[in-house]
């Protein structure tokens, strides 16, 4: 027993010395540069193969393009302390703050009138209306329409399917704009939808297995086009697809450039969404000066969102497709958001 | 009274020697990981201290823990009875959906709106916990088993629901906001009179309040009454607490539905202190925590107040560290570590007090049966 206690005093001894020798650390990021941007992340953080990847992509790009200094943050996986984060990068001095995801409505509404002069710009939320908030939005309700007209006038068994990531009402506006498009263009179609996972299990994104086993299940029923707007777990619908010899449709950037040579075949298209690009050039705003407060909205008409045509898939029904792209930019169809 | 005395002050003693241990062992590890990845473990605990003793922070980690401190208290009333309640998790979620369903829709003055409301979410986490309890007493189905699995079933449940009904159609995935008579009040007033001056935004949630009073009915309710001696009695041994006429099967039906039933106050403090409404974006994950919690506060109340406390603490200087550029996560293995080593700690600790006292039987010559007991054979 005393043996325990020595060596118990031992490792103690131990934590106390290197306790007392604090190494003179950085104060504050903000110092080092003029301009220091702050990004607090969704639940997952980087590493998702999903939202927050993209926009880190672009964080990574302004870092390099613009000379900014970054800070990024994660809250913990329990998302509870999303207002912390936020408030802990707008106290520490970054301007802009990034606050990614639809996650941060709530607790921006509470932080942002503290800190006036910081500007903070939300991803995915219009909710939050205050004179130093900028809402960046995308249609990506718009570009799903597009591509269920395709999946209805593509399909042949009058049966498609939705493959989402986490049920969250930014997934909803994929699966509502999907479901109106198909069904404009034929209104028999039988659409059969599932999520990956619900929140608080935010590993829809990222399962490739259990999406295949889904879309498997699609195309066994008859379905013959499957979309998907579930991150990295669209390789599974894409595997399912080659194995059923039927269509996929793709989600975010042209993947049938991005993915392998193998798959890319049943690629019919992608909703596309140019969430870099739109990052990008928020916080390039943000580093000039420029006043950016407001909605900031991405749909078909500022090119923010659309549709993929590579691979010739398309090709007889484009003229229709773009017949409906331009009313849907002069406002003759309206897009639903919820399912 | 003297004679009684010194055996407390050993109770306390011996009680905070497995915890203090077990912080001991997590700080090792978690200073030689800090070192091994090259990170000042110095720098680490200094910057968490400086920041996590900020009137803000401390604020903060107070209302954490009030989370934590329901959580905990569910696991340990069912676990006072060798019961492992893994479903506190489900149970508060689905507890905090209804709360804010039934808060949202009807329209009363103030303390009797937030009774209805505090109610509902007892009612809802008892009936989810229930589920395990009827099926463990009618069908012997584990309860570990069945409260783990109908976490899953709960976030199913709640996805559906939230989907179809109560947030149909709601463009943010959420209940409607509960009006104003249904939200706890700030206790900031407390705070001023600690001398601590608070930033704007920060503020004591009413749920610390609601905590110190059910820390005290519950410590009542285990040491003063009938059932928490019936409890205890089949915690230790079932099979002779029978023969007392204390009935089994309907000693966990009542116990589920009390840990349940405190499990469903848990998402209270969020609900009415902070969101207002329950949505997807709800913060989960403390029916886990609680299980440490209660671990580490050997499910007793005062115990889980104290872990409630470090870990919101933890977790809040863990903040600091990220934009320090240190790494955020040794907090979660420093949590680890000690929920582990807690639980061997306290065996050290039982061995100790055995062979102390044996040797005190030894030096008052009194016969010792089994002098080096190093494990009982049962």
């Amino acid at each position: 027993m005393s043996r325990l206690v020595t060596l118990c005093l031992v490792l103690c001894s131990l934590a106390a010395c290197t306790a007392v020798n604090p190494a003179p650390g950085r104060n504050g990021a903000a110092a080092d540069s003029a301009v220091a941007v702050g990004v607090a992340y969704s639940r997952g953080g980087r590493g998702d193969k999903s939202f927050n990847d993209s926009v880190g992509s672009a964080v990574d790009r302004a870092k390099a393009e613009l000379g900014v200094s970054v800070k990024e943050l994660s809250p913990n996986s329990a998302g509870s302390d999303l207002e912390e984060v936020l408030r802990l990068l707008a106290e520490t001095g970054h301007n802009p703050v990034l606050a990614v995801g639809f996650f941060y409505a709530q607790p921006l509404a509470k932080i942002a009138p503290a800190f006036p002069r910081t500007r903070f710009v939300i991803i995915d939320d219009a909710t939050v209306k205050l004179p130093n908030v900028t809402n960046v939005v995308f249609r990506e309700e718009q570009a799903s329409y597009l591509v269920g007209v395709a999946a209805a006038l593509k399909s042949r068994t009058g049966r498609i399917g939705f493959i989402g990531g986490v049920q969250t009402p930014p997934q909803q506006k994929f699966l509502a704009g999907y479901a109106a498009g198909a069904r404009a263009t034929n209104p028999k179609i039988r659409l059969s939808s599932v999520f990956m996972s619900q929140p608080p299990d935010f590993s829809g994104f990222s399962a490739p297995d259990k999406a295949q086993e889904a879309a498997r299940g699609m195309y066994d029923s008859g379905a013959d086009v499957v979309y998907h707007a579930a991150g990295a777990s669209g390789i599974g619908v894409f595997q399912a697809a080659k194995a059923a010899g039927k269509w996929a449709i793709g989600v975010d950037v042209d993947q049938r450039k991005t993915v392998d040579q193998g798959l890319s075949q049943v690629i019919l298209t992608s909703a596309t969404k140019k969430l870099d690009v739109a990052v990008l050039r928020i916080i390039q705003e943000a580093v000039q000066g420029k006043s950016i407060s407001g909605l900031r909205e991405f749909g078909l008409k500022e090119d923010g969102v659309g549709y993929a045509t590579s691979g010739g898939g398309l090709t007889d029904v484009e003229p229709r497709l773009e017949e409906i792209r331009k009313k849907i930019i002069s406002g003759g169809i309206t897009v639903p958001v919820v399912p | 009274m003297s004679p009684r005395a010194p055996s407390l002050t050993r109770r306390m003693l011996s009680a905070l020697t497995a915890p203090a241990f077990a912080l001991l062992i997590a700080l090792t590890v978690t200073t030689a990981l800090l070192a091994a990845v090259g990170a000042s473990p110095g720098r680490a605990y200094l910057t968490m201290l400086d920041f996590g003793l900020r009137p803000d922070s401390l604020v903060s980690a107070v209302n954490r823990s009030t989370i934590y401190f329901f959580a905990g208290l569910a696991v340990a009333v069912a676990f006072r009875m060798k019961l492992f309640n893994i479903g506190v998790e489900g149970q508060y979620r689905v507890a905090a959906l209804f709360a804010a369903v039934v808060g949202a829709s009807v329209n009363l003055p103030g303390p009797l709106h937030l009774a209805v409301v505090g109610l509902v979410a007892v009612l809802a986490g008892a009936l989810w916990a229930g589920i395990a309890a009827v099926l463990k007493v009618w069908r012997g189905v584990s309860e570990v088993l069945s409260t783990l699995l109908l976490n899953y079933v709960a976030t199913a449940v709640i996805a559906y629901l939230l989907a179809d009904f109560f947030a149909a159609g709601s463009a943010s995935g959420s209940t409607p906001e509960l009006p104003p008579s249904a939200r706890l009040p700030e206790l900031d007033g407390l705070v001023s009179l600690f001398g601590l001056s608070l930033p704007p935004g920060a503020h004591l949630g009413g749920a610390a309040l609601g905590a110190v009073v059910l820390g005290v009915a519950v410590h009542l309710m285990l040491t003063r009454t009938r059932y928490g001696y019936d409890l205890k009695a089949s915690g230790l041994n079932p099979a002779a607490a029978h023969v007392h006429g204390i009935e089994p099967r309907r000693m966990i039906l009542l116990t589920m539905l009390v840990s349940g039933g405190l499990a469903g106050l848990a998402g209270l403090p969020d609900l009415l202190g902070n969101t207002y409404s329950y949505g997807v974006d709800f913060p989960s994950g403390a029916g886990f925590t609680g299980i440490a919690v209660a671990m580490l506060g050997r499910n007793t109340p005062v115990g889980i107040a104290l872990s409630a406390l470090l870990f919101g603490f933890l977790e809040r200087s863990a903040l600091i560290l990220d934009i320090q550029g240190l790494p955020k996560e040794i907090v979660t293995i420093m949590q680890g570590v000690i929920v582990i080593s807690v639980v061997g700690a306290h065996e050290v600790v039982r061995r100790m007090e055995v062979r102390r006292a044996a040797r005190l039987m030894r030096e008052e010559s009194v016969p010792v049966v089994t002098p080096e007991p190093v494990r009982p054979a049962t």
